[in-house]
Parts: structure tokens; C-alpha cells; sequence
């Protein structure tokens, strides 16, 4: 079967301008949108960049827009979508070249939060220490973030202030405050509670709708904010 | 086109970011400068798609020791393991689980709050009698889970990052190495990386497999850097199949749906696993069930006759699949549309994991021949490389444990080698020539009309999968070596489209195919070598194992266009080869 796709092009280095390169395929019945850059990578034009590497949806790399919604390409599945299909690069995210784009401030932005476990004191030497499956399961829709940006260059909050944490930072930062392992909200105070934290989030639901994990986000920055008025009080 | 270089200066550079390099570069970070190269960002690194588990003897479920853990690496290694590695891998490994926790890894627990351990084939009790739950677990993202908990540490730790560099060549003089050198990816330009320490972890290689469970990352360049200075590979013939892979994507389906409770059924509804190990079934070693399968499809017996074998988790109820499988479900929704909760799953067996690699002592020092000597500044771990704990068959939830277990000591041991230095060694002149020459060769080829890079992988890929399979024959595996060898020699005549330095990807595809043409040569050369059965290496015109001439490692050289080949010694300490059966 033949699918029209069209690709997001430029070249920052080559190009005044951004453009959309149009490709008719032959697709197989179970192709996705990976399938389909490849066999437009490999048999008809080697200059289209993107990023791929597991292509089942763990590593986070190919994040893109696909009919106006960001997506996973290498989960996406070419019969779920119908007509033309149409990707381009994360929103508001800085163009490196087609659909590769700079990750840099979004990896920084979770530097900032601090994930990493923050403990006063030193851990038992031979052993783990206790958490109950109670305290456990409330990490779960957390931890399993694949920091792949669909819900951040979906938020309307980061699109109008890119210096906004985004909901991929604040999940985790949930993700380590949540943890009754952690003693961190102190730490972690300045940042989620300034002007680029918690605050900022408009809760338009834009990143739940966007994950493609189907983890939710705003729950988490809600989440955050009680803890922090709880801590202010 | 003259390419500029760029130079830079750490005490430790890491190749690789998963697990094994994470962990490494954790051990270093804050003692001394160290820097990771990554031609994908670190959480991007395979180990995140690990799913089921890693194993422990921690005794959280039932009672457990590390003796019983070793006996069933060393079984489930078919005796090709050497045990005083495998001995440090099983004591190592509570210390270990215990460390990830209290770094943060969200394990599982058990209702008592310790971590949760799970079933997992090859893992027995009492020395194979009984049934075990030895798997440490975070769903079935435990990788996942492990990965990101070790970036998060190095940023941490402030542990410098140099994220879309892709390693060319290494940096030797004297014999010893001096470091790396790199291309930015992203901007283009190429960056001499000059060192005390240099550790490969760049894992595992199995996409020079059409069907395969490997990311399409997984192209052993640390291999490919490593066997051009002439140094050798260890037991290259032995890649493990993994049981289920999804059917014609290759995609992993975690044994933990085994261990789970899940079945295994063929075209007539019957748990075949039955006639090929009786007493474990489902759980036998991943090499036993793949050759069950295989031999189910070859006798007709596939689903539809087809090459498939139905995985049947329907009997595990809803509320289990959706908390201990969740991915696993998923996985089979978003690719193939169906429920497992409701339907059976079609699968077949998928190139997954490489035992072997770049040969390394115990402290992760690279080997240079079939002594004990190492080459100094060199380290490797994880499945690059081959220490060996696995020998011709690894146990699921063993492979997190090396990269976790060796990645770490790897780590300290470079630190100590770092601190006893007390400046970096010199380099060689022109330490960018050979990566120069490479890029810049490429490069030029673009715009002409040669070969597309596609054509020789996929004639690789799908060659591998045909010649080098779960069964293998003298045949087969010769027609291999000489596809191989052609693939190479055409290899020469590739062209790009693309020309430019920036942010130029199909020059990074065309390296990788460099790297996996090397190295599949060398699998397939091996393979032939190798003439009996062991673990995942099966040649239907040499039944059995063959102990007299065949309990020793393979190493093997590339010379030019030619392979050697050399052996080594097994070493065996507590158990001596028996009769493998489960």
C-alpha cells in the first residue's frame, strides 16, 4: 500500500528557511512512522535526520510531531493515522536539523530539580532500606518517565516562558519528593517553588494527553504544590 | 575537505553510558575527572529496555545463597564460564542490589518492605532442585529503572557529558591507550579525548541480526575499535536467542512472562515444553527454549504454520498482568493489536545477547592475547564485554548484574590506576590520523553513484539470521563467512548522500555498518570454527557437547582481511562439567 508523508525539513546550517519535503511509499501493513523515515532515510534520501534507537517506546529518542500531536514514531502505527501524513519536529524545541532537536535545556532543566535521592543520613551497610509496597506503589505513573519531551513541547505554560521547569522536570522531581526514602523537599524548595516552578503550570492537561507513557504529569505538579503549601504553613 | 580537531583532557573517559558506564563513571566521578561519551544521550542507552529483572541471592522470598546462584551460572553457562569471574558476579551481586537501592532504584517490595524478588529461568534452589525467586524487580522496567537511576547519580556527581559523540578510534602508543577520539555528531569536527583510563561499555551487538531485540544503537562499535588494534575477541560464536521475541519485529517480551506463569503453545494447543524439559517447562534456560521452539516451527508445528509459538498469559488473570506486566501488555497492544489479557500472543526467537566480547581479567582490564597480560589504560565492561560470566549461555537477570557488578569494580579499579599515574602518558603524533581518514573518506563519497549503505546491511542483517541461527550448520555458517567477507569488500564502494560534517546521521549509520561487518565476519568465522553444541551455540552436524577439545574459550584476530584464531583455557574451580539437563 502507497502513503504519502510529509517531513519537516532544515537545514539551520544550509537553509534560509524550513520547508516540507512530500514522499509516496510502499508501506507494509505493520509499519510505523520509524519504518517509514527509514525507508525514506536509506532508500531515497540519506540527508533526512532524526533520532531512533529501540524503536518499542523505552529510550525516549523519537519523540516528534505527527499529524499535529507528538507521538512516539516508533510506536506510532501508519494505520492509526489516516490521509497524509504530516510530521515535524518538537515544538518549541530549538531545530538542530529536520527533526532533531537540541535537548540541552531540557536535560539542564532536570538537573535542576536535583533527581537524585537526597538523604541526611548514611544508608544500613549490608542491607536495603524498608519502604512498604504502599509507599512504593505511590511512584508508580513516576519512574517510568522515558524523558522523551512530548508533554513538555506540548505545554502551553513552556511555549509562552521556555524557562518554565515543564512537566517532564516536575515529574520527576515528584518522583524523588514522593519517595518516603527521600528528605529532599527542602532542598528542592527554591526551585519548584520560584518563578519557573510549580506555579507556572496553567493545568491544561496538555501534557497528560501528550505522554506517551500515559503518565500524568499534572498530577504530579498538583501533587507538588500541596506538599509545598504544607511546607510553607 | 580538512577536518579541525579539538582537544580535551580527563583522568577517566567512559565509552558508553548504560549501565556499565554509568556505573563505572560514578566510581570515579568526585575522586577524579571523568567524562562519559555517549553517541546517544545516556537514558537513551539499551540497558533501559532490560525488563524482568536482576539477580541476587538476597533471600527476600525463600531461602537463597550465592553458592546456589553460582552452581546455576555455571550450569546455565554450559560450562564455558570461567568460575572464579562468575564466583565474584554471585557475591558481589547482593552488595550491589543493596548499593542500587540505597541509591535509589524504586524496586518492587514485598509486604515487609524488602525488595521483591520474582522467578526466573535457569535460577533453581538447592543446586537446581527447587524453585527460586531470585530476580530484584521494578515492574518490568528494571532497567529502566537501574539506567536513569544512574544518570541521575552522575549528574549528581557532576560527572561530565558528552552527549552525540561517536567514538572512532582509539588513541594507543607504546601499547598502552591514551584515549579516544570522537565525532561531535550534532556540530561535526572531530575530538581527541585524551586520557589516563579508558573504559569501553558500550554494549551489546546484536543488529547485525535481522531479527533481533537489539536497538538499532546496538552496533559494537567498542568491538569494532578494540579488534582494529589488533587485539582479539572472545568467544564470538555464542549469541543467545532469546525465547520471545515479539514474531517478525524481534521485539523482547520479558521472560518475566515466563516467570510469571506463562505458557508456551504450539499449533496444537499442547505446552510443548513438556518433551524438551520436563521438569522445568517455561523456566528451563533461554537456550533450551529457544531450540524447543525452533524445532516445534521446523516440524511444523508453528502457529499456522508459520515460524511463531503462541505465549499464553491469559491463565495469570487481569490484576497480574496489568501490575507485573504492564509494558509487556502494552508492547503487544501498540505492535501487533492484541490483549494478552484476552488473547494468546504470537513470538518467535530474537538475536538478543552477545556473551561474547572484548576479553577482559577480572578487574575489567582488557587482555591482549590468551595470557593474562593487559593492555595498560583499557578497561571494558558490561556486554561489550567478555570476562566471562556467561560463557555460552546466559541466565535472564544476569546481564543487569554484570553491568551493574563489573561496571562498579571496573570503576574503582581505573581510579586506582588513575591515582598511581602521576601524569597522562604522551600521545601519538597526528592521535587524529585514523578517525581523519575514515570520516574524510566517507564524506567524499557522497553524491557519487555507488552503493547505498542499506543494501549491504540488509544483505547482512537478514544473512545473519538465515546462516546464523539457534540451529547451525558447516554449510551455513561457510556461505556466511563468504557473505560476509563480499559485504566487506563492497563495503569499500559505499556512497553517501549526505557530505556535510553538521549534524550528518547517515554518516554515523555508515560507520556503525563498518563496525557490524567486522565483527559479523568474525561470529560467523567462529561459528565454523566451534564444532560441537554448547549453550547457544548449536551445530546440528556436531551433536553434543564436546568437552575433550572443546571446553576452551575461542579468541580471534583481525589481520587484514584475515581471521586467527587462538584458544584459551576455561577456569573451573568449585563444579566440574556434568550432564546439563532441566
Amino acid at each position: 500500500m502507497q502513503r504519502t508523508i510529509r517531513v519537516y525539513r532544515f537545514n539551520p546550517q544550509t537553509d534560509q528557511a524550513p520547508r516540507f519535503d512530500t514522499f509516496t511509499i510502499e508501506v507494509g501493513d505493520t509499519w510505523t512512522v520509524l519504518d517509514a523515515l527509514n525507508e525514506i532515510k536509506w532508500h531515497r534520501d540519506g540527508t533526512l535526520t532524526y533520532r531512533r534507537s529501540c524503536r518499542h517506546g523505552i529510550c525516549g529518542s523519537c519523540a516528534m510531531m505527527i499529524n499535529g500531536r507528538n507521538d512516539l514514531a516508533c510506536e506510532k502505527q501508519l494505520s492509526a493515522i489516516k490521509g497524509v501524513i504530516t510530521i515535524e519536529p518538537l515544538k518549541e524545541f530549538p531545530v538542530v536539523r529536520d527533526l532533531m532537536v537540541g535537548q540541552e535545556d531540557f536535560f539542564e532543566k532536570l538537573r535542576l530539580i536535583k533527581p537524585w535521592l537526597i538523604r541526611h543520613e548514611a544508608p544500613p551497610t549490608d542491607k536495603e532500606r524498608l519502604q512498604s509496597p504502599e509507599d512504593r506503589a505511590v511512584l508508580d505513573g513516576t519512574w517510568e518517565c522515558i524523558l522523551c519531551g512530548a508533554c513538555t513541547s506540548s505545554c502551553p505554560a513552556f511555549w509562552d516562558n521556555q524557562g518554565f521547569l515543564g512537566p517532564a522536570a516536575l515529574l520527576k522531581a515528584f518522583r524523588y519528593v514522593g519517595d518516603t526514602r527521600d528528605e529532599g523537599l527542602e532542598a528542592r524548595l527554591g526551585i519548584l517553588d520560584s518563578k519557573i516552578g510549580v506555579w507556572r503550570c496553567h493545568t491544561i492537561f496538555n501534557c497528560v494527553e501528550a505522554c506517551p507513557k500515559a503518565l500524568n504529569p499534572t498530577d504530579a505538579i498538583l501533587k507538588l504544590r500541596r506538599r509545598l503549601l504544607r511546607e510553607k504553613l | 575537505m580538512k577536518l579541525e580537531v579539538i582537544h580535551h583532557k580527563h583522568d577517566v573517559i567512559v565509552v558508553g553510558a548504560g549501565i556499565a558506564g554509568l556505573y563505572a563513571a560514578l566510581k570515579t566521578s568526585g575522586e577524579v575527572d571523568t567524562a562519559v561519551l555517549s553517541k546517544i544521550y545516556p537514558t537513551r542507552s539499551h540497558s533501559g529496555a532490560a525488563q524482568g529483572g536482576c539477580a541476587a541471592s538476597l533471600g527476600n522470598m525463600m531461602e537463597d545463597h550465592w553458592e546456589w546462584h553460582l552452581y546455576d551460572t555455571v550450569r546455565g553457562s554450559d560450562f564455558l564460564g570461567d568460575q572464579d569471574a562468575q564466583e565474584l558476579l554471585v557475591r558481589d551481586a547482593a552488595p550491589v542490589i543493596y548499593e542500587m537501592e540505597h541509591l535509589g532504584v524504586p524496586f518492587d517490595r514485598t509486604p515487609a518492605g524488602r525488595i521483591a524478588q520474582r522467578p526466573f529461568g535457569g535460577h533453581f534452589g538447592n543446586f537446581g532442585k527447587s524453585e527460586m525467586m531470585r530476580s530484584c524487580y521494578a515492574a518490568d522496567r528494571s532497567g529502566h529503572a537501574q539506567l536513569h537511576c544512574l544518570y541521575e547519580q552522575c549528574l549528581k556527581n557532576e560527572v561530565r557529558f558528552y552527549d552525540e559523540f561517536f567514538a572512532v578510534s582509539l588513541v594507543m602508543k607504546d601499547g598502552s591507550c591514551r584515549g579516544v577520539v570522537a565525532w561531535d555528531i550534532r556540530n561535526g569536527g572531530l575530538h581527541v579525548f585524551h586520557a589516563k583510563a579508558v573504559m569501553i561499555a558500550s554494549g551489546g551487538y546484536a543488529r547485525c541480526w535481522k531479527i533481533t531485540s537489539n536497538a538499532m544503537a546496538n552496533t559494537g562499535d567498542g568491538l569494532a575499535l578494540v579488534m582494529r588494534q589488533n587485539l582479539p575477541l572472545e568467544d564470538m560464536e555464542f549469541v543467545q536467542f532469546h525465547p520471545t521475541g515479539l514474531w517478525r519485529e524481534g521485539i523482547l517480551v520479558s521472560e518475566a512472562a515466563r516467570g510469571e506463569g506463562g505458557y508456551l503453545v504450539n499449533d496444537k494447543g499442547e505446552r510443548f515444553m513438556e518433551r524438551y524439559a520436563k521438569a522445568k517447562m517455561e523456566l528451563a534456560p533461554r537456550d533450551v527454549v529457544s531450540r524447543a521452539e525452533q524445532s516445534e516451527i521446523n516440524e511444523g508445528r508453528g502457529i499456522g504454520g508459520q515460524d511463531a509459538i503462541h505465549l499464553d498469559l491469559r491463565h495469570l488473570g487481569r490484576e497480574k498482568i496489568l501490575h507485573l506486566l504492564p509494558q509487556v501488555r502494552e508492547l503487544a497492544l501498540k505492535f501487533i493489536g492484541r490483549d494478552m489479557i484476552t488473547e494468546p500472543i504470537p513470538i518467535q526467537p530474537t538475536a538478543h545477547y552477545s556473551m561474547g566480547g572484548i576479553p577482559t581479567d577480572l578487574d575489567t582490564r582488557v587482555l591482549s592475547g590468551t595470557g593474562k597480560e593487559s593492555v595498560p589504560g583499557l578497561y571494558a565492561s558490561g556486554e561489550c564485554a567478555c570476562v566471562s560470566v556467561h560463557g555460552a549461555n546466559r541466565l535472564g537477570t544476569n546481564s543487569t548484574l554484570e553491568c551493574a557488578v563489573f561496571g562498579r569494580r571496573g570503576g574503582l579499579k581505573m581510579l586506582d590506576f588513575v591515582r598511581g599515574l602521576e601524569r597522562h602518558g604522551e600521545l601519538p603524533e597526528d592521535a587524529a590520523g585514523p578517525a581523519r581518514a575514515q570520516i574524510e573518506g566517507l564524506l567524499a563519497t557522497a553524491g557519487r553513484k555507488g552503493v547505498r549503505p542499506v543494501e549491504l546491511r540488509e544483505t547482512m542483517q537478514k544473512s545473519m539470521t538465515d546462516n546464523v541461527a539457534v540451529y547451525r550448520t558447516a554449510e551455513g555458517l561457510q556461505k556466511q563467512v563468504a557473505i560476509c567477507a563480499e559485504l566487506r569488500a563492497k563495503f569499500r564502494e559505499v556512497s553517501l548522500d549526505d557530505g556535510g560534517a553538521y549534524a550528518n546521521t547517515e554518516l554515523i549509520e555508515a560507520l556503525e555498518l563498518g563496525h557490524m561487518l567486522d565483527y559479523a565476519y568474525m561470529i560467523a568465522r567462529c561459528a565454523l570454527e566451534r564444532t560441537e553444541c554448547r549453550g547457544a551455540h548449536w551445530r546440528t552436524d556436531h551433536p553434543g557437547r564436546n568437552d575433550q577439545e572443546w571446553l576452551k574459550h575461542t579468541l580471534a584476530w583481525l589481520e587484514g582481511d584475515a581471521i586467527r584464531i587462538d584458544y584459551k583455557p576455561v577456569v573451573i574451580t568449585r563444579h566440574q562439567p556434568e550432564e546439563r539437563k532441566y
